[in-house]
């Protein structure tokens, strides 16, 4: 865990890719979830978000 | 000196041309062959991105050429991310997606693991199994159509058989339970052909010196399924869902074929409802923003899918 955090400081791609991941998966779980619709609301954003992160992220050093 | 297929194209070049060319780097020539792709690409599939972008923040109609467009900010996105309808029509997109790949793995997965077992008539049942990805949907659509007919469809008649219900009590395309697994069904059976032989390949690419030396080693069947076939199949089988993911998340044609959205609006998935929106509503400014958000969804998916399987074809 401790690893992670500090591949974020250190603008890692690593860890950041993974954070990005994490962020497309819930946006999209929340467009399409049947349970709230204040998730589904603001799963657009969370996408987006997600999605320019892994594009710009990915050009990070390993 | 002798002839080389370079020297042959060489001397093939019209003079006219070759003396163009000649004073040219070796970069500015691959330029000149790669130049065409990039300007198509650019025109096909950049610039009309760009232009959809720009739409979404305004309240253009496609059918209104002469009236003002105004800028109306994100309130397009607002309205969508906020339209309970569209938000089922999410739901009901995410059902289809699942189910659709869920089966078609599994029983691809299946016929292909079958299929590659050596014996008589195996490439025929191949030829077979394959056909319905051949068809056209509006071919596949028509055909179910007829089948899930209440009255006279085989289907019902098939399924009444097994269960004893009267063929006519139950109506696949006309009810709002049976609907959704009614293209669920269709699309199955037109596309697992299709992951079929994407395992086919994966299966066939596996060694058979890999399953001699696990023999020697005294693995199981089920041992030599589970470490050898599963993890040398897998990044096929991920191209599979990538294909099928993609595909599926803007299916129309089969759909709109079979049940045109209905009953009601429980299979009117994303892409028929984006249709309604632009072509029937003419609300072209909030049906750019629609596509931007289903563009952003599947460019998403599909960028943390590709590492995936990145990463596995690594290991």
């Amino acid at each position: 865990m401790s690893n992670f955090f500090s591949g974020l400081m250190r603008l890692r791609r690593g860890p950041w890719e993974m954070l990005a991941t994490i962020l497309i998966g819930v946006g999209v779980f929340m467009l399409m979830q049947p349970f709230a619709l204040w998730l589904y609301t603001y799963s657009f954003i969370v996408t987006l978000v997600g999605t320019v992160m892994f594009i710009i992220v990915s050009h990070f050093k390993e | 000196m002798s002839e080389t297929p370079a020297t042959r194209a060489a001397s093939a070049t019209p003079p006219s041309v070759a003396r163009k060319i000649k004073g040219l780097s070796d970069r500015a020539i691959a330029w000149i062959f790669v130049g065409p792709t990039i300007f198509l690409l650019l025109a096909i599939n950049i610039f009309p991105l760009i232009w959809t972008i720009n739409l979404s923040f305004t309240n253009f109609k496609a059918n209104r050429i002469g009236r003002e467009v105004k800028n109306v900010g994100l309130r397009n996105y607002e309205r969508i991310l906020s339209d309970s309808d569209i938000w089922l029509n999410m739901q009901a997109t995410a059902h289809f997606l699942f189910w659709t790949i869920f089966f078609q793995v599994l029983i691809g997965f299946t016929l292909a693991y079958l299929i590659n077992k050596k014996f008589k008539g195996n490439d025929l049942w191949t030829t077979i199994i394959v056909l319905p990805m051949m068809l056209s949907p509006a071919v596949v659509g028509n055909f179910w159509k007829f089948l899930y007919q209440p009255q006279i469809g085989l289907f019902n008649y098939i399924v009444a058989f097994f269960t004893g219900k009267e063929p006519s009590s139950f109506e696949m395309l006309g009810s709002v339970q049976l609907a959704p697994w009614s293209i669920v069904i269709v699309d199955t059976w037109m596309w697992t052909p299709f992951v079929m032989l994407i395992c086919l390949a994966g299966l066939r690419s596996i060694p058979d010196y890999i399953y001699e030396a696990a023999e020697v080693d005294r693995a199981s069947k089920l041992r030599q399924f589970f470490t050898i076939t599963i993890p040398m199949v897998l990044p096929f089988l991920m191209l599979a869902v990538l294909f099928r993911g993609i595909e599926n998340f803007k299916m129309f044609d089969l759909v709109v074929q079979l049940t045109g959205g209905g009953p009601g609006s429980t299979t009117e998935l994303t892409s028929i409802n984006l249709k309604r929106e632009a072509f029937e509503k003419w609300r072209t400014g909030y049906a750019s923003a629609y596509a931007i958000i289903l563009f952003v969804t599947v460019f998403g998916l599909a960028s943390i899918y590709v590492k995936a399987l990145n990463k596995v074809k690594e290991r």
